[in-house]
């Protein structure tokens, strides 16, 4: 008799995925769309398409989806959780889209704690436009705009967003994770599950880091690709939970007093 | 309704969006429209709405392209330098047929500029400001009673036509003090009619998708075509403008917002010296009202344009008259304000060429 272990979710439409072979974007998309569906949200689920390679998000989340201005995912999902806070509101957003253009945008939102889920996907480059350097591509790395490898005496360092957004007082859950093995596969779904659970529990900001890989931009094969997450990613964003929700204060009640009074 | 109030410009704008149904506003501070964020924070909690100073105007906008798609009634205000940044957003809105409300609250440009009243941001305004081929709703009050009136008007246009729509005021309207009376009942949101289109809550229908992009070939030209007929009814439809003692004029003033009470001055002035001048204001400044100036235009033979800005105005004039009258220029740009005798003055100088 045949048993089925497995289906696609639900929370993913029935459409070609565009994406190139040995991308991460089909595979966090899917954990995306699983998480959604398993916590029973998907019909109150808004996502924010970004700009970049996952333009077509919209196409293939199967829940409402909206699809603005490159890096302005943080503030479209402000105003929308904020006049529809029973919805569950979610920003996909890579790098170039997340830490270069809309990185005020970011900081502010989490720095608000805006009761909205990031998902971060970190390859270090811009793939969608043909293999620029990203804020995040590595030092050395090579890219179309840094064909000598990165030079930090003229593009400076890559930007570690979750180091960064974890000086904030207000983000109640920033983690990094990667998709280039399978244990990591499964360790990335239990964060971004984590993240929504977070905003389903109206518990405050959120965001996944991502580290993913871009074969084609990065001009090696898909296996050379995963090798390259593991040996040289990895070792310089360190994967892990930089901010949980467990014992974090409630936010203190508004003074209407000033802190400094005249004796 | 009913209730005269005294209030300053600014104000009665921001009063005027809330009594419309405005639940949502993000903004950024820049004079002179700050008084409008000011009254907004603690007005629009008063009525379980949203209120969010933003980090950047950009920020605002994108705020309110989230805001709206979900159904809400929302504003953001700015003065010229902060709207230029948010012609990405408005753009992008445009694109998405989505309805927002803003203002711009008029200072001297370019660059920085000053914070004196100005009317250098016409172009902007009415060309749609941002990249591709759009179109923005565009009412010029001239009176604080005008400015607390017209944010009913430019939601009702906004949600009828699911687009941008927009006041353009001054630093001098923004800042001054006037009697106002609002003349329509308060509107309450929640029983307006639902927005079939909006995001959030898909049990039981579709999922929905909101964007600005086609990248198969042919659809966008489709996609924008659309927004055409949508245009060409507007242009139709929605023409308003104020035509004072245009019947007997031999000289018609055109002007705008604040250069209009100053053109109604000088019409004054010179109408008990026996010249007779006549005024066309328009309201809309988008759609303009092209037809009655190309109408008058076929008997007053001389048309003044009189506008705090170098000559953007006029542009419209001169399309709308098609070569049938002259049209001459009064433009005193960043900062400067006409006065109704300097107005008399050149009004005689052309009367005797």
């Amino acid at each position: 008799m045949e048993k089925k272990v497995f289906s696609r979710t639900k929370g993913l439409t029935e459409v070609f995925m565009r994406y190139c072979p040995g991308c991460g974007h089909g595979v966090i998309h899917r954990l995306v769309a699983e998480a959604i569906e398993e916590l029973g949200v998907r019909k109150r689920t808004i996502g924010i398409a970004p700009v970049g390679c996952s333009v077509f998000a919209d196409e293939y989340f199967n829940c409402d989806m909206i699809q603005p201005a490159h890096g302005r995912g943080p503030a479209v999902a402000t105003g929308m959780k904020r006049v529809k806070p029973d919805c569950i509101v979610f920003s996909y957003q890579g790098d170039g889209d997340l830490a270069s253009i809309g990185m005020a945008e970011t900081v502010h939102a989490a720095a608000r704690g805006e009761r909205i889920t990031i998902i971060f996907v970190n390859n270090a480059i811009y793939g969608m436009t043909g293999g620029q350097m990203a804020p995040t591509t590595l030092v050395g790395m090579k890219s179309t705009t840094s064909p000598f490898g990165r030079d930090p005496r003229v593009a400076g360092y890559p930007i570690k967003v979750c180091e960064l957004l974890s000086t904030l007082e207000a983000p109640s859950y920033l983690a990094r994770v990667s998709v280039h093995k399978p244990a990591n596969v499964i360790k990335a779904k239990k964060a971004i599950k984590k993240a929504f659970q977070v905003q389903i529990d109206d518990l405050g900001f959120s965001l996944v880091e991502i580290l993913s890989q871009c074969p084609t931009d990065w001009f090696v094969t898909p296996l050379q690709a995963v090798e390259y997450v593991e040996k040289a990613m990895v070792p310089f964003y360190p994967l892990g939970e930089f901010k949980t929700p467990e014992g974090k204060k409630e936010p203190a009640k508004a003074e209407t007093k000033m802190a400094v009074e005249k004796g | 309704m009913g209730e005269k109030l005294l209030m300053k410009g600014n104000e009665a704008l921001a009063e005027g969006a809330v009594r419309a149904g405005c639940r949502f506003f993000s903004g950024y501070p820049i004079t002179p429209q700050n008084e409008v964020p000011e009254y907004l924070s603690w007005r629009l909690p008063e009525v379980g709405g949203t209120f969010i100073q933003a980090e950047s105007e950009v920020a605002a906008i994108n705020m309110l392209y989230g805001a709206s798609a979900c159904g809400a009634r929302v504003m953001t205000s700015s003065s010229g330098p902060g709207i230029s940044l948010k012609q990405e957003g408005i753009s992008y809105i445009s694109g998405a047929n989505l309805p927002i409300f803003y203002a711009n609250v008029m200072r001297g440009g370019p660059g920085l500029g000053n914070i004196a009243p100005a009317q250098g941001d016409y172009y902007q305004s009415t060309r749609g400001g941002g990249h591709g081929d759009y179109r923005v709703i565009v009412l010029a009050p001239n009176s604080v009673s005008e400015m607390g009136n017209f944010p009913k008007r430019c939601y009702d246009l906004a949600e009828k036509y699911r687009m941008a729509s927009m006041v353009l005021a001054d630093g001098l309207l923004g800042q001054m003090m006037e009697p106002i009376e609002f003349d329509f009942e308060p509107v309450d949101p929640a029983k307006l009619p639902p927005k079939e289109w909006a995001l959030g809550n898909a049990e039981g229908r579709e999922r929905r998708i909101i964007r600005s992009y086609d990248l198969k070939p042919g659809y966008l030209e489709k996609m924008t075509l659309k927004l055409l007929e949508k245009y060409n009814k507007i242009e139709e439809q929605e023409v308003k403008y104020e035509a004072v003692q245009t019947e007997d004029a031999e000289i018609l003033l055109v002007a705008y917002g604040t250069s209009s009470r100053i053109s109604k001055e000088a019409l004054m002035l010179g109408r008990k010296e026996g010249i007779k001048v006549g005024l066309l204001r328009p309201i809309t400044l988008w759609p303009f009202p092209t037809k009655i100036l190309g109408e008058l235009s076929g008997r007053i033979k001389k048309i003044l344009t009189v506008e705090m800005s170098l000559g953007q105005l006029i542009d419209d004039v001169k399309l709308a008259v098609e070569g049938k009258s002259r049209v001459y220029l009064h433009g005193r740009p960043s900062g400067g304000i006409p006065t109704g005798e300097e107005v008399l003055e050149i009004i005689k100088n052309i009367c005797s060429e």
